[in-house]
Parts: C-alpha cells; sequence; structure tokens
C-alpha cells in the first residue's frame, strides 16, 4: 500500500443552488499509485472535472461543498488540513493542466514570469535560479528557441506551445500526482498526439503520477495504465487498460466502446450510440444512474444502487449484472425490460 | 508605431474639422445677435458693428476667415469683452476648473477603486451590496444636489469648509467632492465587474493550482488585469469632469471656465463659444489618444506596430 499517493474515499460534491443542493460526484473511489496514469473517462456533467477539482480543492467554496467522503494525499486528509496547508501542497506536490490553454494563461504576464512564480512561492530560490528553472523547463517541454520564449506573452505562442507551457508551469516544482483535465480537448489532433507523447515522456523522466480526465477513449488507450470511467458522478467500472478495452463488465462501459470508430471496420455499418441522454443530477435517487438507458435493465436496478464488485484482477464494476445476489434464485429482481419499471 | 502616430493624429485633426465646421454652423442657428439691445441701436450704427465683427459678411466668407484664423491659431477676440482674445480669456480660467476637476478625480478614482475591488472580494455580501447602492445613488443622483447639501451640512452647519467663492486651496474642497461624487460611483461599478470577470477566468485558477497564496492571485493576476481597462475609462471621464462643471462652478462661484462657456452661450459671443468647444474637444481627443497610447504599454496584446499578435 506505501506506493499508493493519493486515495479518493467514497467523495461526494455538491453544488449549492437556489433549489437545494445538487450532488455532481456521489461517492467516488480510486486510489492512484505513484509514476501511474490513471485515466478518467467519462461524458460531459459525469462529474470528472468537480472531482479533479475537488482534489485541489479549486472548486469555489460559495457555491460548492465535498458533503461526504475523503481525500488522503500521502496518508494526509486534504480535507482535514489547513487552508494554508492545501495552498502549499498545490503546484509543489499536486499540480494541474487544464483544458484550454487559450485562457489558462495570464494574458499581461510573460510566460517566464507566470512559471517563476510558482517555483519561487514554493522553494527558496533566487529570482535568478528561478528563471533558470523556468528556462530549463520550457526546453524540457520542447519550446524552441526558449531563451527567448521566456519574456514573450501567451498571446504569442500558438495553442500547443502554449499548453506546454501550461505543462511546464506545472511540472515547474515535480510535483508528485499532475492532474491533467482535459489537457488535449481544445487541440487539433495532431498538436494533441504531440502533448500526449509529451506527457508520456515527461512522466518517465519525472516519475509524475497523472491523473488524466477526458472523454476521449483515443487518448485513453494512449496514455493510460489504469482507467475508472464516470458516470452520473459515479465510477462505475474501473480496472486496468487491458482489462477496460477488452473485458468491459458494465454496459456503460460497452456502450463507449462500441460507439468508437474503429478503423479496420466496414465503413457501411452505423456506429452503435448508446441511447438516451445524461441523467439529471437533481432528480437522480436511488438505482443505478444508467438504469434508464441500459440495455440490459433489471427490476432492481431502478430501486437499488449497486454496489462496487471487485474481481480478483481488482477489476471493479457497479452493476446489478455482475453482483452474485441477482441470481437465478431471485428471479423477482431479475426480470428484465424496461416495462418492468 | 511611428506610421500608427501619423494616421492617428490625421484622423483627429479631421475629427477637429468636423466639430468645428458643425459648430459654427449651428451656433449661427441660434436666435439673436450677439449684441445686447439691438433694436435700440440705428441701422447705420449696426451695420458699422456688424462690419467690426465680420458679420456683415456671408456665413460661408465667415467659416472660410474663422478656419482660415484657426489654422494659425487664432481663435479671434471676444465680442463682450472689448478687446480680450478668446485665448487669453481660456487660459485665465482653465486653471480652477482643472484644478477642481483633477481634484475629484483623483478623489474618486481613490475612492471608487477601494468601493469596487472591496465589494468584488465580498461579492453578494453586505458591503457588496452596500456599495452597490452606493454606486448607484452616486451615479443617480446629480452632483449639484450634493453640491448644495454639502454647503448646507459642511459649509453652513458644521462651517468646516467656506460655502463658495474662489479663497485659497480650502474653497476647492467642496466642489472637488461635490464633482467626486460620480466619478467614485463610476469607477467603483467598472472596477467591480471587471474584477468579477476577470476572478472567473481560467489563469486565475491556474495562478491558485500553482499554490499562491490569495492575496497574490488577487494583487498580481486580478487586480492587474481588471485595472487595465479602467484607464480606458478614466481619460474620457477626466476631460468630462474637466469640462463637466459648468453647474458646480456656477453654485460654488468658481471663476473656471465651465462658467465661462455659460454665460457666453446666453449672450452669443459667437467667438467665446467657439474657442472653448475647440478647447474642449481638442482636449477630449487628445486624452483618447494619450489613452490608447498608453493602454498598448499595459495590455500586451495591444500594439500599434503593425506586427500580428
Amino acid at each position: 500500500m506505501s506506493d499508493t499517493i493519493l486515495t479518493v474515499d467514497n467523495l461526494h460534491v455538491a453544488f449549492k443552488t437556489q433549489t437545494g443542493k445538487l450532488t455532481a460526484v456521489r461517492g467516488v473511489n480510486f486510489e492512484l499509485k505513484k509514476g501511474e496514469t490513471l485515466a478518467i473517462v467519462g461524458e460531459s456533467g459525469s462529474g470528472k472535472s468537480v472531482t479533479a477539482k475537488s482534489i485541489m480543492q479549486l472548486l469555489p467554496s460559495a457555491t460548492t461543498e465535498v458533503t461526504k467522503g475523503d481525500i488522503v494525499y500521502n496518508g494526509e486528509s486534504l480535507l482535514q488540513m489547513s487552508k494554508r496547508q492545501v495552498t502549499n501542497l498545490r503546484g509543489s506536490e499536486i499540480s494541474m493542466v487544464f483544458q484550454d490553454p487559450m485562457t489558462s494563461l495570464n494574458p499581461t504576464m510573460k510566460v517566464g514570469k507566470q512559471i517563476m512564480e510558482g517555483v519561487q512561492r514554493h522553494e527558496q530560490v533566487t529570482k535568478a535560479q528561478a528563471r533558470e528553472r523556468a528556462l530549463d523547463m520550457l526546453k524540457l517541454v520542447g519550446i524552441p528557441q526558449a531563451e527567448k520564449r521566456l519574456d514573450n506573452y501567451p498571446h504569442q505562442f500558438s495553442g500547443g506551445m502554449r499548453q506546454r507551457v501550461v505543462i511546464a508551469l506545472a511540472l515547474a516544482c515535480n510535483p508528485k500526482v499532475l492532474i491533467a483535465d482535459e489537457p488535449t480537448t481544445a487541440l487539433d489532433v495532431t498538436i494533441q498526439a504531440q502533448i500526449l507523447d509529451l506527457m508520456k515522456d515527461l512522466q518517465k523522466k519525472t516519475d509524475t503520477a497523472i491523473i488524466l480526465i477526458t472523454h476521449d477513449l483515443g487518448v485513453v488507450a494512449n496514455m493510460a495504465d489504469r482507467v475508472a470511467v464516470m458516470y452520473g458522478g459515479k465510477i462505475v467500472e474501473q480496472g486496468t487498460l487491458d482489462e477496460i478495452f477488452y473485458n468491459p463488465q458494465h454496459p456503460y462501459t460497452l456502450g463507449l466502446l462500441q460507439s468508437m470508430p474503429k478503423l479496420n471496420e466496414d465503413r457501411s455499418q452505423p456506429l452503435l450510440p448508446i441511447a438516451g441522454s445524461p441523467p439529471n443530477l437533481a432528480t437522480l435517487g436511488e438505482g443505478c444512474a444508467f438504469a434508464a438507458r441500459c440495455p440490459h435493465t433489471m427490476a432492481v436496478c431502478h430501486t437499488y444502487t449497486p454496489r462496487d464488485i471487485v474481481t480478483e484482477t481488482g477489476h471493479s464494476v457497479a452493476c446489478w449484472l455482475q453482483d452474485p445476489r441477482t441470481s437465478t434464485e431471485t428471479p423477482e429482481l431479475v426480470e428484465t425490460g424496461k416495462s418492468s419499471f | 508605431m511611428k506610421r500608427y502616430l501619423l494616421q492617428r493624429i490625421g484622423f483627429m485633426l479631421i475629427t477637429l474639422f468636423i466639430i468645428v465646421t458643425a459648430t459654427f454652423f449651428l451656433m449661427q442657428l441660434l436666435p439673436g445677435t450677439p449684441f445686447t439691445n439691438p433694436e435700440k441701436l440705428t441701422d447705420s450704427q449696426l451695420a458699422i458693428l456688424n462690419a467690426k465683427y465680420g458679420l456683415d459678411q456671408p456665413v460661408a466668407i465667415q467659416y472660410i476667415q474663422y478656419i482660415g484664423n484657426l489654422v494659425q491659431g487664432d481663435l479671434g477676440y471676444s465680442f463682450q469683452h472689448e478687446g480680450r482674445t478668446v485665448t487669453s480669456m481660456i487660459s485665465d480660467r482653465i486653471g480652477p476648473s482643472a484644478f477642481i476637476g483633477l481634484q475629484a478625480l483623483v478623489i474618486g478614482a481613490i475612492i471608487g477603486l477601494v468601493l469596487g475591488i472591496v465589494s468584488a472580494l465580498k461579492h453578494n455580501s453586505v458591503l457588496d451590496y452596500g456599495s452597490v447602492t452606493l454606486a448607484v445613488l452616486g451615479m443617480s443622483i446629480p452632483s449639484f444636489v450634493f453640491a448644495a447639501l454639502l454647503q448646507y451640512y459642511v459649509g453652513v452647519k458644521l462651517e468646516w469648509l467656506p460655502v463658495a467663492l474662489w479663497e485659497g486651496y480650502s474653497s476647492t474642497l467642496l466642489p472637488s467632492i461635490a464633482l467626486s461624487v460620480t466619478v467614485t460611483a463610476t469607477v467603483a461599478r467598472f472596477i467591480r465587474s471587471e474584477m468579477l470577470e476577470v476572478i472567473g477566468q481560467d489563469y486565475i485558477i491556474t495562478a491558485r493550482a500553482k499554490g499562491l497564496k490569495e492575496n497574490q492571485v488577487i494583487v498580481k493576476h486580478v487586480i492587474r488585469n481588471a485595472l487595465i481597462p479602467v484607464v480606458t475609462m478614466l481619460g474620457p471621464l477626466a476631460v468630462s469632469i474637466m469640462t463637466g462643471t459648468l453647474v458646480i462652478e456656477k453654485i460654488f462661484a468658481v471663476p473656471g471656465l465651465g462658467e465661462q462657456f455659460t454665460l457666453s452661450i446666453l449672450v452669443l459671443d459667437y467667438s467665446v463659444i467657439m474657442g472653448i468647444t475647440i478647447f474642449y474637444s481638442a482636449l477630449f481627443i487628445f486624452v483618447v489618444f494619450v489613452v490608447d497610447i498608453i493602454y498598448s504599454f499595459l495590455d500586451p496584446r495591444i500594439n500599434y506596430k503593425g506586427e500580428s499578435a
């Protein structure tokens, strides 16, 4: 267990809205080991970004609240820490790369200065040393003429180059954990590949654990060691990359994989979409969040929330189909079809 | 940059020319003549006066003559004050106006900034609602109301400051304070909304994610970016404060340009109306120009060198 660096345990995060609390993250569990890449996949509104931001405690406290659960970094609960302790961890131990490089850099500050700021905040360095570090980081992320580029403003960089700067900024203090929130979503495909390669490369050099948040299964296949699939504020399936891609257990994961276009497939075949639309978090009660869209619903799915079933390989899935209790011994639970609801 | 500057100056001159032309002809449409009691003058007396001031010429000729003089920097003589040039009248009167205006601007900008920043940082708190209410009041109540209140309470009742007249520095305070209310309100509202917008930007989350302390985030990232647009607003505001002092100058009996301006319109002192209008317009155009230049230094995304951003 000692190689576990971050544990998220039964995390619940709620938004305070005018009509009451809206729980966006409804019991997320995962562990992150040193140096590994965990991909969190899910559609818009599934709670992946909220989970990521609550680890960094970057959600505005005026409108959001962790209502239950815990986040443990290196044996210490982040939620129990003082504001100051958390601020000290940000950027030095846990860093974050954001989705849109066009807006995530301060437009009126030179990029060198923006990198130096973090270094100067966390380490006892002179200005010259901080600048030296910023320069090294720009070189590391492959920005040509780094010396000159230090004194440039963000608008003088292209989108891909900016994302490199953002990565340089995030890694400047050698964090143990890097949370990348859709780092390539705003970039075009060729640049995406470059940025992903860069992240993999840097991970090898620095042994940083990465939480990669994405909705792109292609990116997942490229990067991840383990995958967590989120739906309706929960992780519905979690396992190694191979387990998830070749042995998916949850109907939602299966649906995601089936809806992905494949190169070697007959192109006259239409893509298989998942029917229905994402759940309304405000009205989600007991039962499986995916039940309304699931092609294999049973009576039990609508009334009881499935628990995580963990196989010996560590593959976990929250689905009644995999629950040994819904076997032939309880035919009233297994009665299939949506008509039962 | 040089090319841009020349271009801008060209446009400024064209703008000014259009303003001069429009004012010249609009002013001619005003009923009445510059002479008091013209009905008591005989026709020959009128003819002599008209000839003296060039009013016997067709308007088009008058206009061409005026432009001709203007190009040489000559704003002509006052019709009302024998032998006084318009230029000397403006330069005599501008001092008090500018002083009161600038002082009001400084007071207003400082208080407005503080109010705006506090209310953005304490968004949706009592402080925020309080300062927003104050700002709305400040913007909607005309400054002469404040002027009268100040005169009565601070001047008459408390006797802290002189009620009116232009006798030393203490006389400048009440008019400045009365004028500063609008500035305070405008600046406070503006900086508040700018700050709230900047706080919601992604790069503020980046700054927090770097581990910067909250006050570092606010000072280095939020306020700096929120202040840039305020500069654009302050320039024109400064001019309007220096020119919008007509009523205040009247109430406090300040010998300023605004008072002169009102007076000259009442008695149709053509050359003075023209002169002051040109002066105000030129000032305004110049300030806007200066603001644009300053802006390019504050915001690195703006440059006038024609390089692609």
